[in-house]
């Protein structure tokens, strides 16, 4: 029973993609709703695998001959994978619901599901591996589905461009993501998550090493999920269709990072406190610093942009900073339980965000909507429920409890500079947030857009709905105990300065979205000369783009050379002309010329009788 | 009498003469002369072998030769008769039978 249920799960998916993608491709209709179907069958048997006692499923893959252990596909079911699969499962089936709607006139459609089919696959893959190059095969797949549905309007240049941009920039993450697990394996010799910490006690090694390793690992995680310095993708993302935001780059695939650094932490030792002694300092600090500034940066792009989607992409961003940090500060049951409630209230505000969209006709510029509260008001109130959350608005939302615990872990890790900077990206998010409802939802209509838009369908709203109840209630301590992955419960400690700091931060963001942006038909800072630097990303973007110009030319330009000289100049080149050469010295001879022809003919005849009467 | 080599002497005198009027001469009604000159001077040697090359077994010489020379001027006369057919066809092409100006097949 077990057994089958987990390989349904993994397995329901891929046959989804692969009938619609044989035989489904001409019937729309029936390739979305098969598709959905997988969706929800695999989100049921999550469901019923949940309480059950499982341990893993292995199934030997391939053996390397001389090499005593195999390379399995196996499907690990512990607590942190049955609660992950229930992430993936939970916002998989809501989006391809809310995808039935929002997708309904697309012309592709059997394409876009098929896509999504692939994508629950291969992130069902990421979360039940049991080692490292399973993990790899589906990591590269979720790349793969990422790229195919970010492109799904690839008639778009931009949206074109966005997808490959993600998967280049992702394939520098994934190398150093290949050479961390052959450097692990090199030191603890397995694969294999379980084998992990037995290998690592019986081989020596050196800590240092052990430390590369890991980072190198983590290289993988700064490329999928979106880490500084390789960010910039996930913006770019946002040209996919917006259930797709919500999917992979909000709710999953994004917090794959998390969940394998997660996955890599559980397998080192169950006990988190021993991973102090266990890994060298510089590793776990480099990671939660890489987490703190990208945290920081992210919320101080987001405060400026004008596009809902692409606020929602850098507070991503942010948020998964965060939960990076919270790893970093070897508190992985944090970071694992805000991407337990982070996924829900992100999907649920990029579902929201898909439904203004939609409504306003696919306007996605906040300041040409406005009002949007008197003509969507489901919308209006889920969006709120959705932004409260991850704000973290005390005790009734989810987003509150994980990221308390966040908090706590800068606080009580005596990381004072990263507990500051958590504490400010508290206060930027609410601002950021709060500039967004108050622009797009409250005020005036600013737009026909806005003014002609009405409230969405079922199909969109009951996972709005849903995904509401959720962001209020998955933080809860009964909930949380019950689905969460890895969740530890925390009393929430009244004195802990770190509880008042984040209540403090949330005031003060919320005061002055509400002074800036409460009543005003554009930016008030659009002129300002910092504000238009975090409009401009840092002009991060276009740093890179100059460096891999420059980079890019150079090398360019040496191969030109070499191209030139010896393959043009001597090689194919040189071979040509000889051939032309000796063609046009033939030439010569076919002079057109009757008196040159009976020339050359006496003079043959003559040597002709010279050679055979005098000669021989 | 003449010997054979007074014959071989004005048949290579004939052959270089037509050689020098094929190489020298533009009109090409001329150079189809010296042609014929040099098949002449051709038949004038393959008679003067057969004349004086005489047979082992009798006294008789090879009439083979001669015999040959009589089928080189046959087909001579039809080669004439295309050849010349050719310069008429040529004429009417080009309106020349100038050599120096046929030049179409220079390459």
């Amino acid at each position: 029973m077990i057994p089958f249920l987990a390989w349904l799960l993994l397995l329901a998916p891929l046959l989804s993609a692969a009938a619609i993608h044989l035989y489904f491709r001409k019937n729309q209709t029936l390739s979305s709703l098969i598709s959905t179907g997988s969706a929800a069958l695999g989100f049921v048997s999550a469901l019923i695998l949940l309480p059950m006692d499982t341990g893993s499923v292995r199934f030997d893959w391939i053996t390397i001959p001389g090499w005593n252990s195999q390379i399995q596909i196996g499907l690990e079911l512990d607590k942190l994978a049955k609660g992950m699969m229930l992430v993936v499962t939970g916002v998989g089936v809501l989006v391809h619901i809310f995808s039935l709607a929002y997708m309904e006139k697309d012309e592709s459609k059997a394409r876009y599901f098929c896509g999504l089919s692939l994508f629950m696959f291969s992130m069902t893959g990421i979360v039940l591996a049991t080692n490292f190059i399973m993990m790899f095969i589906f990591w590269e797949l979720v790349g793969l589905s990422s790229y195919l549905l970010i492109g799904h309007w690839f008639q778009k240049d931009s949206a074109a461009d966005a997808a490959k941009k993600a998967f280049l920039t992702n394939r520098i993450g994934d190398f150093g993501f290949m050479i961390g697990i052959l450097m692990l394996w090199g030191i603890a010799g397995t694969f294999d998550f379980a084998g992990l910490a037995p290998g690592l006690a019986e081989n020596t090694h050196s800590a240092t090493l052990l430390g590369i390793a890991v980072l190198c690992i983590f290289a993988g995680a700064i490329g999928k999920s979106a880490q500084a310095p390789l960010h910039v993708w996930l913006p770019d993302a946002m040209e996919g269709p917006t259930p797709v935001s919500a999917l992979i780059h909000a709710a999953t695939m994004v917090a794959a990072g998390v969940y394998m650094m997660a996955r890599l932490f559980i397998s080192l030792t169950p006990d988190f406190a021993e991973l102090a002694t266990l890994l060298p300092t510089f590793s776990y600090t480099t990671i939660a610093w890489v987490g703190g500034i990208t945290a920081l940066l992210a919320a101080l792009m987001a405060t400026q942009q004008d596009d809902i989607k692409k606020v929602l992409a850098y507070s991503t961003l942010s948020q998964l900073g965060y939960m990076v940090m919270a790893v970093g500060l070897l508190k992985p049951e944090a970071g694992m339980f805000h991407l337990f409630t982070h996924a829900w209230f992100k999907a649920l505000l990029f579902l929201g965000s898909g439904a203004v969209i939609y409504a306003c006709h696919h306007q996605q510029n906040i300041w040409k909507m406005g009002g949007l509260r008197k003509t969507m008001p489901i919308t209006t109130i889920t969006f709120l429920i959705g932004t409260a959350a991850l704000a973290g608005f005390p005790i009734i939302t989810a987003g509150f409890w994980s990221k308390e615990q966040v908090l706590e872990a800068a606080f009580y890790g005596n990381n004072m500079p990263l507990f500051i900077i958590a504490t400010a990206v508290a206060c930027l998010t609410t601002f950021y947030m709060l500039r967004l409802f108050f622009v797009a939802f409250l005020g005036k209509h600013r737009s026909d857009d806005a003014k002609n838009s009405k409230e969405v369908g079922p199909l969109m709203k009951i996972p709005l709905i849903i995904l509401a109840v959720l962001a209020v209630i998955a933080g809860f301590k009964p909930i949380a105990e019950t689905i969460a992955p890895l969740f530890e419960y925390h009393e929430i400690n009244l004195r802990s300065p770190a509880l008042w700091a984040s209540i403090g931060s949330i005031l003060v963001g919320a005061a002055a979205a509400a002074l800036l942006y409460l009543r005003s038909d554009k930016d008030p800072l659009e002129n300002n000369p910092v504000a238009k630097l975090f409009r401009n990303k840092f002009y991060i973007d276009e740093g890179y783009a100059k460096v891999v110009k420059f980079g890019q030319d150079a090398v360019a330009a040496f191969i030109h050379f070499f191209d030139e000289l010896f393959i043009g100049g001597l090689f194919a080149g040189g071979l040509a002309r000889s051939a032309s050469g000796v063609g046009k010295l033939f030439t010569r001879l076919q002079s057109g010329n009757l008196h040159g022809y009976s020339l050359i003919f006496g003079v043959g005849v003559l040597l002709l009788i010279y050679l055979t009467v005098f000669a021989s | 009498m003449a010997s054979l080599n007074d014959y071989l002497f004005i048949s290579g005198l004939l052959f270089a003469i037509g050689l020098a009027g094929v190489i020298i001469r533009r009109n090409i009604i001329v150079i189809f002369m010296c042609l014929e000159l040099m098949l002449a001077a051709a038949s004038l040697t393959l008679v003067a072998f057969s004349r004086f090359h005489a047979s082992s077994e009798s006294t008789l010489p090879h009439y083979d030769g001669q015999v040959f020379v009589f089928f080189i001027i046959t087909v001579a006369a039809a080669e004439v008769a295309v050849g010349l057919a050719i310069i008429v066809a040529l004429y009417r092409a080009r309106q020349t039978i100038n050599v120096e100006d046929l030049t179409s097949m220079r390459g």
